[in-house]
């Protein structure tokens, strides 16, 4: 049986209604995705069925997870948070910049830590091997990404804007235009991968990736904002994304939560 | 919205996660990811296993991170897991001296993965552990677990968290010894044999 974007749409409608029933029904807000959302088949047979055990990291100050990695200067390269300067040319597409600030639940920067990235090129092609999609490399991007956050939590790239890419969840499926975003905090348990969207791109509602936060407001947070300021004249685009780290840390302590 | 108000509590809203899905492969694996531990170091283990989904089939395409303390129990504190060649931009990977305490492991076609690190040692109330994050195509959003190793039962008897798991389930998070330093641990994302996962709040 054929797997269509009407199916998809079906049950991407129908899981959204029940997001809706579950917060009516007065349920909690759910900030990040259920891992067992089948629009996206990949998901169908990688989620947990038994539920999370919870620690209250409150109750262990000394919890191995409240700590994090260190990441250093020499950790990092001085043209990484630079895509269009790794090769000897540049890159094919539109000259991009994206910035924003890392923070806590608190709203509070979070200092020194990695960032990375990774994307498709402006074709919409991944420089891996094992990449399908019959479209362009591009000999002068590669399209990989790390910088650590500023003192102020701001981190900023300067990349092309990626191109939208088909994959095979279903039949003409295809990925809005996005960045992969992989940032630690100051604790283990505030780690997060995720992807950054553009503003008004066509393809959001077709998407089982991005549908899989249902509630409205969340997945908004995914899309990053058009910003005058953060263009470069004669150069780039500037987009705006703010990143905020979900899970405990320190400070949960400090405040007795 | 991408802008965060962060003048109250009520518009500091966490960032949804998303799959790491599976182009990851060329971006966030760096040389020498799984090898912790400096070069020689007598507390060195080998920990390794697969990764399964729910009918059993181990995961090409998953991507692990481990965490652990020293020996002394204390987090590391250095950097330099991958350090970069400012020449190539190429990784040098870390010095075989500092411990770095991090780790990044793909598994390979196989769905293999191991990492050698330091035994970790005892810390706080819990029962010595290296601490794991799960990523894979497939999953929405990271999974933590805990890999424990075996040996002492009466300080794994009173870990705050395997204390509180069903001992059927128990035994997911508890490495199996393989002899001269070598630890067996299997992460099973669904089904029978299922991992405890962890969530923290």
């Amino acid at each position: 049986m054929t797997l269509t974007q009407h199916d998809i749409d079906a049950e991407i409608a129908a899981e959204h209604a029940a997001y809706e029933k579950r917060v009516a029904d007065g349920g909690p807000v759910e900030h990040h995705p259920r891992r067992d959302y089948a629009p996206y088949r990949s998901s169908v047979l990688r989620h947990p069925k038994q539920p999370p055990v919870t620690i209250d990291v409150t109750k262990d100050p000394e919890l191995v997870e409240l700590s994090s990695p260190a990441f250093g200067e020499r950790d990092i390269t001085v043209v990484d948070n630079d895509l269009t300067r790794q090769h000897t040319g540049e890159p094919v597409g539109e000259r991009i910049t994206v910035s924003g600030r890392l923070l806590d639940r608190n709203g509070r920067p979070v200092r020194g830590q990695l960032v990375e990235i990774w994307q498709a090129n402006s074709a919409g092609r991944y420089a891996h091997q094992r990449e399908q999609h019959d479209a362009p490399l591009d000999p002068n991007f590669t399209g990989v990404g790390r910088t650590l956050s500023d003192d102020d939590g701001f981190y900023r790239f300067t990349t092309v804007q990626p191109g939208p890419y088909p994959w095979r969840n279903h039949v003409n499926a295809w990925r809005p235009a996005h960045i992969h975003f992989s940032v630690f905090g100051s604790a283990f348990t505030q780690r997060l991968v995720t992807q950054m969207y553009f503003p008004n791109d066509p393809l959001f509602p077709y998407d089982p990736i991005l549908q899989s936060v249902t509630d409205d407001a969340a997945r908004q947070r995914l899309i990053a904002t058009y910003d005058h300021s953060l263009s470069v004249p004669e150069f780039s685009l500037g987009y705006h994304w703010d990143i905020v780290l979900d899970g405990p840390n320190a400070t949960w302590i400090e405040e007795g939560r | 919205m991408t802008k965060i108000d962060t003048s109250g509590p009520e518009t500091v809203l966490p960032t949804p996660s998303h799959t790491v899905g599976p182009f990851y492969g060329y971006a966030l694996p760096f040389r020498g990811g799984e090898d912790i531990a400096p070069v020689g170091h007598p507390d060195t283990i080998t920990v390794h296993g697969y990764v399964y989904d729910g009918e059993g089939s181990p995961l090409p395409d998953a991507l692990l991170e481990v965490w652990g303390p020293d020996p002394d129990g204390k987090p590391a504190t250095a950097d330099g897991s991958m350090r970069r060649d400012p020449a190539s931009g190429g990784f040098l990977g870390r010095n075989g001296v500092e411990f770095t305490g991090f780790g990044r492991i793909q598994t390979d076609a196989n769905g293999h993965w191991y990492a050698r690190t330091l035994r970790p040692g005892a810390r706080g109330a819990g029962a010595p552990h290296v601490s794991v994050c799960v990523f894979a195509r497939g999953l929405l959003v990271h999974l933590f677990t805990r890999i424990y190793l075996p040996g002492d039962e009466a300080l794994l008897a009173t870990d705050p968290l395997l204390s509180r798991v069903h001992a059927e389930r128990r035994d997911t998070l508890i490495a199996a010894d393989e002899g001269n330093g070598t630890y067996r641990f299997d992460i099973r994302l669904q089904g029978e044999g299922e991992t405890v996962f962890l969530e923290f709040q």
